[in-house]
C-alpha cells in the first residue's frame, strides 16, 4: 500500500475538518472491509484515511419512541449481537448475517456498505424497505437524503468533499409492518449478489389487506434500484398470490441489468420476479406474526 | 514516506508498544514489525481468514484492518491461544484428527475456532460449518478441520 496519514478524530467537526482539509485525497474508514481491500490492491489512492471508530456517535446504536438510529460506522456483529434490533427490526439481520462471513462481519458496517455504493450491496435494498434516512453531517451542517437516493451510480453517491454519513435513521415500524431480504448466489456464503430483493409491508389490523408496501432491488442497475411503482401497485390489494405475482412482475420490468460473469440479463430479470414474490411473502409472514428469523436464514443459505 | 507512529496496545494479554507506518495493516504489523509471523497472508483481501485475529473480543482479518487503528485495543493472535506452554485442546484436536496437511490455513482455522467456542460452546455442525466459511483450506477438504472442532465442543461439554 502506498503511504497514508491516518487520523483518528473524536468528534463528528474534528471529522468533517479531517475529510475537508483532504479534499477527494481523504476518506472515511468504517470497518475497511472495502477501503483497505481497495487501497491494498492499488484501486484507490489516497492521502489520508480518516478512521471513523473513535466518534461515539458513529458506534451508537439507540431505538426510542422516534425508531432506530444506526451509527454509520457500527458493525454487523455488533448489530447481530443487538437483542433490541432483533425484536424490533428483525429484517435488518437479513442482510448483516449474509454480508461477508463472520470475520467480514466482525468489521464490516451498514454506513460502508452503503457509502461504497456497489449496486450489488446486501443492505441497501433492505435499507430502502426500511424507509431509512441517511444522516449527513459536512462542512455546511447536516442534511437528511432518503436512502433511495443515496447512491448515484456505480460506486457514486451524494456524498460531498467534506461529507460523511454520521447516521442511518430507521423509524418506528407502524403496526403489522413485515419485512425480508433475499438474495441468490450459486454458492451458500461469501459471494456477491447476482440479484437481490428487499421488500416490506404494512397489513390492515385483521392482516387480510396491504395497505402500503416497498420494494427494492439490487444487482440489476447501476445503483440498488427502489421499486417504487409495485408498491404502489400492492397497496388497498387483498394479500393474495395474485396481488403478489403484479408486484413481481413491475420488479422484473423495472428491473435493468447487464449480463456479467454472474449473471445473464434474462436470469436476472427472472431473479427480480421470483425473489421479490419470496420476499414479499415473507414480510407477510412477518407482519402477521408467522416467521422468525431463523427460518429466514435457511431460505438464505444458511441452513 | 509517512512519519512512523507509536501504537500501544494488548497483545496477547501483554501491554505492547511498537512502531508502525500508517500504510501497514495489522497483519504486516505483527509479521514485519514484531516478529509474529503465525499469522498468515493467504490472499490480502479478507477472503482466505489466513491472517484471522479476535480484536477486543471480536474475529476480524488482520489484513483488512490498519495496525494504528489497534490502538488502545486488545488483539489476541495464535501466538496467543495455547496456555503455559500447554497446546490449546482446538490445537490437540486438529492434530489428533489430521486436521492439517501443508498448515498454512491452521493459525486461522484454530483462531476462528476458538472466537466460535468462546461465542457458542455448544455448536451444531452446521453452526461451525458456517462460522468457518470464510477460511479457506485447498488441502484437508474441510471435513477434518470440522470433525476436531465439534470434539473439542464435545469433550468440553
Ligand atoms: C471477503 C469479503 C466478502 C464480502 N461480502 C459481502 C457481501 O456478502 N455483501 C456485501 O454487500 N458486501 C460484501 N463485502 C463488501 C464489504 O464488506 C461491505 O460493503 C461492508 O459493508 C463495507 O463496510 P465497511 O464498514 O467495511 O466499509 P469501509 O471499507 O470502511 O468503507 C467503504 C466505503 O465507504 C466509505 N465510508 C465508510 N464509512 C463512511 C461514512 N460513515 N461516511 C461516508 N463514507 C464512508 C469509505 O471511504 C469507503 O469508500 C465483502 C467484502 C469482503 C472483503
Ligand atoms: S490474508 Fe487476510 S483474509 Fe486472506
Ligand atoms: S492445510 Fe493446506 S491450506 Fe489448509
Amino acid at each position: 500500500m502506498q503511504a497514508i496519514e491516518f487520523v483518528a478524530p473524536t468528534t463528528v467537526d474534528e471529522a468533517i475538518s479531517a475529510l475537508a482539509a483532504g479534499g477527494g485525497r481523504a476518506r472515511p474508514l468504517s470497518g475497511g472491509t472495502d477501503l483497505i481491500a481497495q487501497l491494498q490492491e492499488g484501486r484507490l489512492a489516497l492521502d489520508t484515511v480518516v478512521d471513523l471508530k473513535r466518534i461515539p456517535e458513529l458506534m451508537a446504536i439507540s431505538i426510542s419512541g422516534d425508531g432506530l438510529t444506526l451509527g454509520a460506522s457500527a458493525s454487523c456483529h455488533s448489530i447481530n449481537a443487538n437483542q433490541a434490533i432483533r425484536d424490533a427490526f428483525p429484517a435488518l439481520i437479513d442482510s448483516t448475517h449474509l454480508i461477508g462471513g463472520t470475520q467480514i462481519q466482525g468489521r464490516a458496517s451498514l454506513g460502508g456498505n452503503l457509502c461504497n455504493s456497489s449496486p450489488a450491496a446486501d443492505s441497501i435494498p433492505n435499507l430502502i424497505a426500511h424507509s431509512v434516512t441517511c444522516n449527513i453531517a459536512g462542512p455546511n451542517g447536516r442534511r437528511p437524503v432518503a436512502v433511495e437516493d443515496f447512491c448515484t451510480g456505480p460506486g457514486r453517491n451524494v456524498l460531498e468533499d467534506g461529507e460523511f454519513l454520521v447516521s442511518l435513521d430507521f423509524p418506528t415500524p407502524p403496526a403489522n409492518f413485515g419485512a425480508a431480504y433475499l438474495r441468490f448466489i450459486p454458492r451458500n456464503e461469501m459471494d456477491i449478489a447476482v440479484v437481490g430483493a428487499g421488500a416490506s409491508v404494512v397489513l390492515s389490523d385483521d392482516k387480510s389487506t396491504i395497505q402500503s408496501a416497498r420494494v427494492a432491488l439490487g444487482a440489476v442497475a447501476p445503483t440498488p434500484l427502489y421499486v417504487e411503482e409495485a408498491g404502489d401497485a400492492l397497496a388497498g390489494q387483498p394479500v393474495s398470490e395474485e396481488s403478489l405475482a403484479k408486484a413481481a412482475e413491475l420488479a422484473k420490468a423495472a428491473a435493468r441489468p447487464i449480463s456479467d460473469m454472474r449473471g445473464t440479463i434474462p436470469q436476472r430479470k427472472h431473479l427480480s420476479a421470483v425473489l421479490t414474490q419470496r420476499a414479499l411473502r415473507i414480510a407477510i409472514d412477518r407482519a402477521r406474526g408467522t416467521k422468525t428469523v431463523d427460518e429466514l436464514g435457511r431460505l438464505n443459505g444458511h441452513g | 514516506m509517512a512519519k512512523k507512529i507509536a501504537v500501544e496496545t494488548t497483545l496477547n494479554g501483554e501491554e505492547t508498544v511498537f512502531l508502525c507506518e500508517p500504510r501497514q495493516t495489522l497483519l504486516e504489523a505483527l509479521r514485519d514489525n514484531l516478529g509474529l509471523i503465525g499469522s498468515k497472508e493467504g490472499c490480502g483481501n479478507g477472503n482466505c481468514g489466513a491472517c484471522n485475529v479476535i480484536l477486543d473480543g471480536v474475529l476480524v482479518n488482520s489484513c483488512l484492518v490498519l495496525a494504528p487503528e489497534i490502538e488502545g485495543r486488545s488483539v489476541v493472535t495464535i501466538e496467543g491461544i495455547a496456555e503455559d506452554g500447554e497446546l490449546h485442546p482446538l490445537q490437540q484436536k486438529f492434530l489428533e484428527h489430521a486436521s492439517l496437511q501443508c498448515g498454512i490455513c491452521t493459525p486461522g482455522f484454530i483462531v476462528s475456532a476458538k472466537s466460535l467456542l468462546d461465542d457458542n460452546p455448544d455448536p451444531s455442525e452446521h453452526d461451525v460449518r458456517l462460522w468457518l466459511a470464510g477460511n479457506l483450506c485447498r488441502c484437508t477438504g474441510y471435513d477434518k478441520i470440522v470433525r476436531a472442532v465439534l470434539d473439542v465442543a464435545e469433550s468440553d461439554a
